[in-house]
């Protein structure tokens, strides 16, 4: 086997990879940031002293948490559009149907690990937080983001870290609903030229630099909190 | 017979033994005591080589226990070591824990290790708890399975680090007389321990150590009554309290 | 309601068991062998890396390492597509698309439960390894029976959770058209056209329901575990 990478880095195939890669980034960074600020909107419905706010949350993140996030994937893509208001089917088939479904999936499957990852690092914290945040005159909302939400998260940051990283490699998934991200990219550049090897040894460098990235960031938070628990 | 030469360790930069010279002969029983942190676990783990040592020699009848020509097993097979927290194995039976070195380190048949592990469980007054998971026991009874454990291999020399340390007061003395009895049938035995009791009625001589260094030996009755080393008088007034 | 009970009526069986048994095993049923074969072949393997990753000797460790770190960092589908490449090269002919997704299922799945191997030898005290070795035990000795015997069985939970992810892992074997579950569904919703709900809510109401169980089930085995070790210690509080 003779490695060619200047086959699939013709600009067209160079091309491909980019985008491939943009749109693989996009959707991470986007799904992150969704998935971050609903987790901590459940964590925060879901610890409320209201039974049927705690069922809801406890069913999304069941729901999340007991479905192949492909099949969650499909559910948006094939079953939602009939379901939805047909204004909105026409708004989203009209702005890259595709990518919109997939974000909503990826970000909302995440949001459900996420809620969970924050709810544990709150229990973590002793009860007298809210009660503290209380008696100082603060809201519950306020104890909540000003109080306990820094603290869980600073517990929750391993985990949180974890679901990134699994969150950066679902994205891969996409592309089962023709979403021309990086894994997408790189079969349509593998059919076109043969050069399996090269195209995915790229694709995969791709993949395993960010996923290293994050990984990396993980084990410096695991240093920091053993040398804070040290001392 | 175990002697150390000029024997130094270092944990990293910690110097944690500082020129250790020290012979037990076959059949004495010596007590090594110090404050904590003092060194006297890590001392009677370099005999069995779970710790390492950087400089000197440690030979046991003659043999340089970090010889490179020393099998590790065979060597620690025929040393017994009792530690502090039992260290049973919790998914075995007390008797397949008395069994299993035998078994796996000398390939004696399952019968005949059975026997004779049952005869060591009877020696230390267990042989009724042979079919109990070691969890189920109390902390003396542990720590008797542990020493009929390490007799099991028929070794001619015994390291204790501790063993009544994690025991209730009242679970101490049934301890101290298997301990007692070893040393009454000539067993050679090591044995790290604050027990001034044990150390008057059956140590031959006293090893008093202090940041990684022997500082003072004597006999129990002269170490107790009237130690000479500062630091050994100030150890023996604050065990007295 | 009536259209979900319909398709099942129509296509339940092609769901549960695929062609079989006039053609080969699909459906849910494949989905399953698929997880449990995953499961049971990287099993060893995980063993293997994950007592590798601890090895005293640096070079091991490292290799251990380097094999968990790659895989973890891959997504599943690029490990498919990898197997899809290399299986052939190596065994020297093509190769089915259900024997690519279980060489990509077992490899990823090794990286994952040789973490946990680790993890759960890590949460052994450190004097039961000493203890054995004062003992005269060999280190290979001492794993098969002292440290593994101990670690496995207090890794049950972690490893059932691993199954539950295998399942749910399966369904990307869609991408390449092996006939499980989700591929299985796919095929359903094309020939109906117009069901993509009923469709789909089937599909997802199958899968969990089974995860959901095995999650209930897992919570009951950790219990056990957990009890089987607090127990002793109440005998003895008692003694
Ligand atoms: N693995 C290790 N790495 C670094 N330092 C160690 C290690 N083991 C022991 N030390 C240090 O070496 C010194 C001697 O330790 P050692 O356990 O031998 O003391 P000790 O006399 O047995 O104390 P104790 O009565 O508390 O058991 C201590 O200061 C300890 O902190
Ligand atoms: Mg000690």
């Amino acid at each position: 086997m003779t490695l060619d990478f200047a086959a699939i880095l013709t600009p067209q195939y160079t091309q491909w990879m980019l985008s491939g890669a943009m749109t693989s980034l996009a959707l991470f960074a986007s799904a992150w940031v969704l998935a971050f600020l609903t987790a901590s909107l459940l964590v925060a419905i879901g610890s409320a002293p209201f039974r049927p706010a705690q069922f809801t949350v406890a069913t999304f993140v069941e729901y999340h948490r007991n479905i192949p996030m492909l099949v969650q994937i499909f559910v948006w893509y094939f079953a939602m559009p009939q379901l939805l208001p047909d204004a909105w089917t026409t708004w989203i088939n009209a702005h890259n149907s595709e990518f919109i479904f997939a974000l909503i999936a990826l970000f909302l499957n995440s949001a459900a690990y996420m809620s969970e990852d924050m709810r544990s690092g709150l229990r973590s914290l002793p009860r007298e937080q809210m009660e503290a945040g209380r008696a100082l005159g603060l809201s519950y909302l306020q104890t909540m983001r000003d109080v306990l939400l820094p603290q869980a998260i600073r517990a929750a940051l391993p985990p949180l870290i974890n679901q990134s990283l699994a969150l950066f490699k679902a994205t891969s998934l996409a592309m089962a609903i023709g979403v021309a991200e990086m894994t997408y990219a790189s079969r349509q550049v593998e059919n076109e030229t043969y050069r399996t090897f090269e195209t995915f040894a790229i694709a995969s460098a791709f993949y395993v630099t960010l996923s290293f990235a994050i990984m990396a960031l993980g084990a410096w938070v695991d240093r920091r909190n053993q040398k804070a628990a040290g001392h | 017979m175990i002697v150390f030469e000029n024997v130094d360790k270092w944990y990293g930069t910690y110097h944690a033994l500082n020129n250790v010279n020290e012979t037990i002969g076959k059949g004495e029983v010596v007590v090594i005591c110090g404050p904590s942190g003092s060194g006297k676990s890590t001392l009677i783990r370099t005999v069995n080589r779970l710790e390492p040592i950087q400089k000197g020699r440690i030979t046991i009848d003659g043999r340089d226990v970090n010889g490179a020509d020393v099998n590790v097993n065979a060597l620690r097979s025929g040393i017994g070591f009792v530690f502090q927290q039992f260290n049973l194995f919790p998914h075995l039976s007390v008797v397949r824990n008395v069994m299993l070195a035998p078994m796996r380190v000398h390939k004696v048949p399952e019968k005949t290790a059975r026997e004779t592990a049952m005869d060591l469980l009877d020696k230390v007054g267990l042989a009724h708890k042979a079919d109990e998971f070691p969890p189920r026991l109390s902390g003396g009874q542990q720590q008797r399975v542990a020493i009929a454990r390490a007799l099991a291999m028929k070794p001619p020399v015994m390291l204790f680090d501790e063993p009544t340390s994690a025991l209730d007061p009242e679970l101490v003395g049934e301890v101290l007389n298997v301990m007692k009895q070893l040393a009454s049938e000539g067993m050679t035995m090591l044995c790290v321990t604050h027990e001034m009791g044990f150390a008057r009625e059956v140590a031959d001589r006293v090893i008093f150590m202090d940041g990684g260094a022997v500082l003072e030996r004597a006999a129990p009755e002269d170490f107790f009554q009237r130690p000479q080393h500062p630091r050994a008088r100030k150890f023996v007034a604050d065990i007295r309290h | 309601m009536q259209d979900i009970i319909a398709i099942l009526r129509d296509y339940g069986l092609l769901l549960a068991i695929g062609q079989f048994p006039e053609g080969p095993i699909g459906g849910l049923a494949l989905t399953l062998i698929l997880a449990l074969s995953g499961l049971l072949l990287s099993f060893p393997l995980s063993v293997l890396i994950g007592v590798g990753r601890i090895s005293p000797n640096p070079a091991v460790a490292r290799l251990a390492a380097a094999f968990v770190s790659v895989v973890r960092a891959l997504p599943l589908l690029m490990l498919i597509f990898w197997a899809y490449f290399i299986v052939p090269l190596i065994i020297g002919q093509t190769v089915s698309g259900l024997t690519t997704v279980i060489v990509a299922l077992v490899v990823y799945e090794t990286a994952y439960l040789a973490e946990v191997v680790r993890a759960a030898i890590l949460a052994l005290p450190k004097g039961q390894v000493e203890a054995s070795r004062s003992l005269g035990l060999s280190y290979v000795q001492t794993m098969k029976d002292i440290i593994l015997p101990q670690a496995l069985f207090n890794a049950i939970p972690s490893i059932l959770n691993q199954f539950i992810s295998l399942v749910k892992n399966t369904s990307v074997a869609y991408i390449i058209s092996v006939d499980e579950l989700t591929y299985a569904a796919y095929q359903v919703n094309a020939q109906l056209l117009t069901k993509p709900v009923e469709v789909y809510v089937i599909l997802a109401a199958t899968y969990f329901i089974i995860c959901f169980s095995l999650n209930r089930l897992v919570k009951l085995v950790e219990r056990r575990i957990h009890t089987s070790r607090q127990a002793p210690i109440a005998a003895e509080a008692a003694a």
